[in-house]
Protein backbone atom coordinates (compact mmCIF):
# COMPACT_ATOMS: atom_id res chain seq x y z
CA UNK A 1 0.00 0.00 0.00
CA UNK A 2 1.29 3.58 -0.90
CA UNK A 3 0.64 6.68 0.62
CA UNK A 4 -2.04 7.18 -1.31
CA UNK A 5 -4.23 4.26 -0.78
CA UNK A 6 -4.01 4.59 3.23
CA UNK A 7 -4.86 8.17 3.33
CA UNK A 8 -8.22 7.97 2.99
CA UNK A 9 -8.92 5.27 5.73
CA UNK A 10 -6.36 6.79 8.46
CA UNK A 11 -9.84 8.00 10.47
CA UNK A 12 -10.80 4.81 10.55
CA UNK A 13 -7.49 3.48 11.25
CA UNK A 14 -7.02 6.02 14.63
CA UNK A 15 -10.75 4.77 15.33
CA UNK A 16 -9.73 0.85 15.10
CA UNK A 17 -12.40 0.39 13.03
CA UNK A 18 -10.58 -1.24 9.90
CA UNK A 19 -9.70 -5.08 9.70
CA UNK A 20 -6.80 -6.42 11.18
CA UNK A 21 -5.44 -7.13 7.57
CA UNK A 22 -5.71 -3.20 6.70
CA UNK A 23 -4.17 -2.20 10.22
CA UNK A 24 -1.40 -4.53 9.70
CA UNK A 25 -0.93 -2.93 5.91
CA UNK A 26 -0.92 0.20 7.38
CA UNK A 27 1.46 0.04 10.19
CA UNK A 28 3.77 -1.90 7.22
CA UNK A 29 3.82 1.25 5.53
CA UNK A 30 3.96 3.61 8.22
CA UNK A 31 6.89 1.80 9.12
CA UNK A 32 8.88 3.33 6.79
CA UNK A 33 6.70 6.34 5.78
CA UNK A 34 7.90 9.14 7.84
CA UNK A 35 4.84 11.64 6.38
CA UNK A 36 2.69 9.12 7.10
CA UNK A 37 3.63 8.44 11.17
CA UNK A 38 3.42 11.87 11.37
CA UNK A 39 -0.08 12.89 10.09
CA UNK A 40 -1.37 9.77 11.89
CA UNK A 41 0.05 10.91 15.01
CA UNK A 42 -0.85 14.14 14.96
CA UNK A 43 -4.52 13.16 13.57
CA UNK A 44 -4.87 11.21 16.55
CA UNK A 45 -3.31 13.94 19.19
CA UNK A 46 -6.18 16.39 16.93
CA UNK A 47 -8.98 14.21 18.30
CA UNK A 48 -7.01 13.68 21.78
CA UNK A 49 -7.20 17.64 22.27
CA UNK A 50 -10.65 17.74 21.20
CA UNK A 51 -12.13 15.28 23.63
CA UNK A 52 -9.87 16.60 26.13
CA UNK A 53 -11.29 20.31 25.89
CA UNK A 54 -13.58 21.25 28.90
CA UNK A 55 -17.28 21.16 28.58
CA UNK A 56 -18.90 24.24 29.17
CA UNK A 57 -21.85 24.06 31.63
CA UNK A 58 -25.07 26.51 31.22
CA UNK A 59 -24.79 29.58 33.33
CA UNK A 60 -27.38 29.84 35.72
CA UNK A 61 -29.27 32.78 35.08
CA UNK A 62 -29.58 30.61 31.19
CA UNK A 63 -30.38 27.96 33.10
CA UNK A 64 -33.27 30.43 35.10
CA UNK A 65 -34.65 32.10 31.03
CA UNK A 66 -34.44 28.75 29.62
CA UNK A 67 -36.74 27.21 32.01
CA UNK A 68 -38.74 30.59 31.80
CA UNK A 69 -39.13 30.70 28.22
CA UNK A 70 -40.60 26.84 27.99
CA UNK A 71 -42.93 27.34 30.96
CA UNK A 72 -44.40 30.52 28.89
CA UNK A 73 -44.50 28.95 26.06
CA UNK A 74 -45.89 25.66 27.22
CA UNK A 75 -48.69 27.47 29.13
CA UNK A 76 -49.87 29.81 25.80
CA UNK A 77 -50.00 25.95 24.17
CA UNK A 78 -52.13 24.33 26.63
CA UNK A 79 -53.97 27.87 27.17
CA UNK A 80 -55.54 27.76 23.03
CA UNK B 1 -32.65 0.81 44.67
CA UNK B 2 -35.95 2.52 46.24
CA UNK B 3 -38.22 4.15 43.72
CA UNK B 4 -37.49 4.11 39.91
CA UNK B 5 -36.53 7.44 38.04
CA UNK B 6 -38.52 7.78 34.98
CA UNK B 7 -36.80 7.14 31.80
CA UNK B 8 -37.18 9.51 29.58
CA UNK B 9 -39.36 7.52 27.08
CA UNK B 10 -41.65 7.52 30.39
CA UNK B 11 -41.44 10.94 31.04
CA UNK B 12 -42.22 12.19 27.35
CA UNK B 13 -45.35 9.95 27.94
CA UNK B 14 -46.54 11.48 30.82
CA UNK B 15 -46.04 15.26 29.60
CA UNK B 16 -48.00 13.94 26.60
CA UNK B 17 -50.73 12.88 28.51
CA UNK B 18 -50.80 16.12 30.38
CA UNK B 19 -48.58 15.96 33.10
CA UNK B 20 -46.56 19.20 31.76
CA UNK B 21 -45.32 19.92 34.91
CA UNK B 22 -42.29 17.39 33.88
CA UNK B 23 -41.15 19.28 30.95
CA UNK B 24 -38.63 20.63 33.33
CA UNK B 25 -37.26 17.64 34.15
CA UNK B 26 -36.81 16.56 30.87
CA UNK B 27 -34.98 19.88 29.98
CA UNK B 28 -32.55 19.89 32.89
CA UNK B 29 -31.28 16.37 31.84
CA UNK B 30 -30.17 17.37 28.68
CA UNK B 31 -29.86 21.25 28.88
CA UNK B 32 -25.81 20.67 29.63
CA UNK B 33 -25.51 18.60 26.51
CA UNK B 34 -27.83 20.38 24.12
CA UNK B 35 -26.05 24.05 25.11
CA UNK B 36 -22.64 22.40 25.15
CA UNK B 37 -23.58 20.98 20.88
CA UNK B 38 -24.76 24.49 20.50
CA UNK B 39 -22.23 25.82 21.76
CA UNK B 40 -19.24 24.19 19.66
CA UNK B 41 -21.27 24.71 16.89
CA UNK B 42 -22.02 28.23 16.66
CA UNK B 43 -18.64 29.57 18.54
CA UNK B 44 -20.10 31.79 20.81
CA UNK B 45 -22.83 31.77 24.34
CA UNK B 46 -25.49 34.26 23.05
CA UNK B 47 -25.99 32.58 19.52
CA UNK B 48 -25.59 29.21 21.63
CA UNK B 49 -28.34 30.00 24.12
CA UNK B 50 -30.62 31.16 21.41
CA UNK B 51 -30.15 27.92 20.02
CA UNK B 52 -30.67 26.36 23.30
CA UNK B 53 -34.42 27.94 23.47
CA UNK B 54 -35.23 27.36 19.78
CA UNK B 55 -34.05 23.41 20.73
CA UNK B 56 -36.55 23.33 23.54
CA UNK B 57 -38.83 25.00 21.57
CA UNK B 58 -39.29 22.72 19.02
CA UNK B 59 -39.55 20.18 21.37
CA UNK B 60 -42.86 21.22 23.30
CA UNK B 61 -44.03 22.01 19.43
CA UNK B 62 -43.17 18.54 18.34
CA UNK B 63 -43.14 15.96 21.27
CA UNK B 64 -46.56 14.41 20.61
CA UNK B 65 -44.81 13.48 17.29
CA UNK B 66 -42.18 11.80 19.18
CA UNK B 67 -42.76 8.55 17.73
CA UNK B 68 -39.88 6.02 20.23
CA UNK B 69 -38.23 4.62 16.93
CA UNK B 70 -34.90 6.02 17.88
CA UNK B 71 -34.49 6.88 21.64
CA UNK B 72 -35.10 10.57 23.15
CA UNK B 73 -32.13 11.80 23.23
CA UNK B 74 -30.89 10.52 19.15
CA UNK B 75 -34.23 12.53 18.69
CA UNK B 76 -33.35 15.74 20.73
CA UNK B 77 -29.80 15.86 19.17
CA UNK B 78 -31.86 15.69 15.73
CA UNK B 79 -33.82 18.59 16.93
CA UNK B 80 -30.64 20.90 18.41
CA UNK B 81 -28.24 20.23 15.12
CA UNK B 82 -31.15 21.61 13.09
CA UNK B 83 -31.64 24.42 15.23
CA UNK B 84 -28.18 25.43 14.66
CA UNK B 85 -27.76 24.98 11.27
CA UNK B 86 -31.09 26.78 10.57
CA UNK B 87 -29.33 29.63 12.84
CA UNK B 88 -25.95 29.10 10.65
CA UNK B 89 -27.73 29.39 7.59
CA UNK B 90 -29.44 32.42 8.41
CA UNK B 91 -25.90 34.34 9.63
CA UNK B 92 -23.88 33.35 6.52
CA UNK B 93 -20.77 34.37 8.53
CA UNK B 94 -17.27 33.77 7.27
CA UNK B 95 -17.39 29.59 6.91
CA UNK B 96 -15.55 28.38 4.13
CA UNK B 97 -16.66 27.26 0.85
CA UNK B 98 -16.23 23.70 0.21
CA UNK B 99 -14.13 24.31 -2.34
CA UNK B 100 -11.46 26.32 -0.21
CA UNK B 101 -12.14 23.95 2.59
CA UNK B 102 -11.38 20.37 0.34
CA UNK B 103 -8.16 22.72 -0.55
CA UNK B 104 -7.52 22.69 3.10
CA UNK B 105 -8.39 19.46 4.03
CA UNK B 106 -5.97 17.75 1.19
CA UNK B 107 -2.99 20.34 1.58
CA UNK B 108 -1.20 18.20 3.89
CA UNK B 109 -1.46 15.42 1.07
CA UNK B 110 0.46 17.72 -1.40
CA UNK B 111 2.83 18.30 1.09
CA UNK B 112 4.07 15.06 1.54
CA UNK B 113 4.00 13.97 -2.09
CA UNK B 114 6.22 17.27 -2.47
CA UNK B 115 8.63 15.21 -0.24
CA UNK B 116 8.68 17.98 2.57
CA UNK B 117 8.96 17.22 5.57
CA UNK B 118 5.97 17.50 7.73
CA UNK B 119 5.60 18.99 11.20
CA UNK B 120 5.56 16.66 14.42
CA UNK B 121 4.15 18.38 17.28
CA UNK B 122 2.51 14.66 18.59
CA UNK B 123 4.69 14.07 21.47
CA UNK B 124 4.18 16.73 23.31
CA UNK B 125 2.05 16.10 26.60
CA UNK B 126 -1.96 17.04 25.99
CA UNK B 127 -1.51 19.70 29.39
CA UNK B 128 0.87 21.60 27.30
CA UNK B 129 -0.41 21.99 24.52
CA UNK B 130 -3.84 22.75 25.41
CA UNK B 131 -3.81 26.16 26.76
CA UNK B 132 -6.85 28.87 26.48
CA UNK B 133 -5.11 30.66 23.51
CA UNK B 134 -5.16 27.16 21.68
CA UNK B 135 -8.18 26.04 22.86
CA UNK B 136 -9.45 29.73 21.30
CA UNK B 137 -7.81 28.21 18.10
CA UNK B 138 -9.54 24.50 18.01
CA UNK B 139 -12.92 26.67 18.60
CA UNK B 140 -12.45 29.26 15.50
CA UNK B 141 -10.96 26.03 13.24
CA UNK B 142 -14.16 24.40 14.02
CA UNK B 143 -16.29 27.56 13.10
CA UNK B 144 -14.21 28.02 9.84
CA UNK B 145 -15.40 24.69 8.79
CA UNK B 146 -18.49 24.60 6.43
CA UNK B 147 -21.44 23.90 8.46
CA UNK B 148 -22.27 19.77 7.83
CA UNK B 149 -18.60 19.36 8.35
CA UNK B 150 -18.66 21.35 11.60
CA UNK B 151 -22.06 19.56 13.15
CA UNK B 152 -20.71 15.74 12.27
CA UNK B 153 -17.34 16.65 13.62
CA UNK B 154 -19.05 18.38 16.88
CA UNK B 155 -21.57 15.06 17.61
CA UNK B 156 -18.43 12.44 16.31
CA UNK B 157 -15.52 13.99 18.20
CA UNK B 158 -16.98 16.58 20.77
CA UNK B 159 -20.21 14.93 21.72
CA UNK B 160 -18.36 11.36 21.28
CA UNK B 161 -21.70 9.59 19.80
CA UNK B 162 -21.31 6.75 18.03
CA UNK B 163 -21.21 7.19 14.19
CA UNK B 164 -24.69 5.18 13.55
CA UNK B 165 -26.19 7.52 15.83
CA UNK B 166 -24.58 10.66 13.67
CA UNK B 167 -25.86 9.17 10.70
CA UNK B 168 -29.34 8.69 12.43
CA UNK B 169 -29.10 12.33 13.43
CA UNK B 170 -27.71 14.02 10.10
CA UNK B 171 -30.16 11.98 8.03
CA UNK B 172 -27.03 10.68 6.42
CA UNK B 173 -24.97 6.88 5.62
CA UNK B 174 -22.24 5.88 8.05
CA UNK B 175 -20.27 5.67 4.89
CA UNK B 176 -21.03 9.59 4.77
CA UNK B 177 -20.53 10.53 8.18
CA UNK B 178 -17.04 8.73 8.12
CA UNK B 179 -16.09 10.57 5.16
CA UNK B 180 -17.12 13.90 6.25
CA UNK B 181 -15.25 13.06 9.83
CA UNK B 182 -12.00 12.46 8.11
CA UNK B 183 -12.09 15.33 6.23
CA UNK B 184 -13.06 17.40 9.31
CA UNK B 185 -10.21 15.73 11.11
CA UNK B 186 -7.45 16.41 8.53
CA UNK B 187 -8.97 20.00 8.25
CA UNK B 188 -8.55 20.45 11.92
CA UNK B 189 -4.84 18.67 12.42
CA UNK B 190 -3.97 20.98 9.31
CA UNK B 191 -4.61 24.53 11.59
CA UNK B 192 -3.05 22.98 14.83
CA UNK B 193 -0.55 22.03 12.70
CA UNK B 194 0.31 25.23 11.95
CA UNK B 195 -0.67 26.87 14.81
CA UNK B 196 1.65 24.26 17.11
CA UNK B 197 4.40 25.16 14.64
CA UNK B 198 4.63 28.83 14.67
CA UNK B 199 4.21 28.51 18.74
CA UNK B 200 7.52 26.43 18.09
CA UNK B 201 5.47 23.46 19.96
CA UNK B 202 6.82 20.96 16.45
Amino acid sequence: MDCNEIFESLSEFIDEELSKKTCREIESHMADCRNCRVVVNTLRKTVTLYHSMPRERLSGPARLRLHKVIEIADSGDTGE
Amino acid sequence: MGPSVPTDRELVERINTGESELLGELISRYEDRVYNLALRMMGNREDAEDVLQDTFLNVIRSLDRFQGRSSFSTWLYRVAANAALTRLRKQSKQAKSEDEFLDDVYSVKRAAQAGLKLPDWSANPVRELLNDEAMEQMNRAIESMPEIYRAVFVLRDVEELPTAEVAEIMDLSEAAVKSRLHRARLYLRNNLSDYFSERGAA
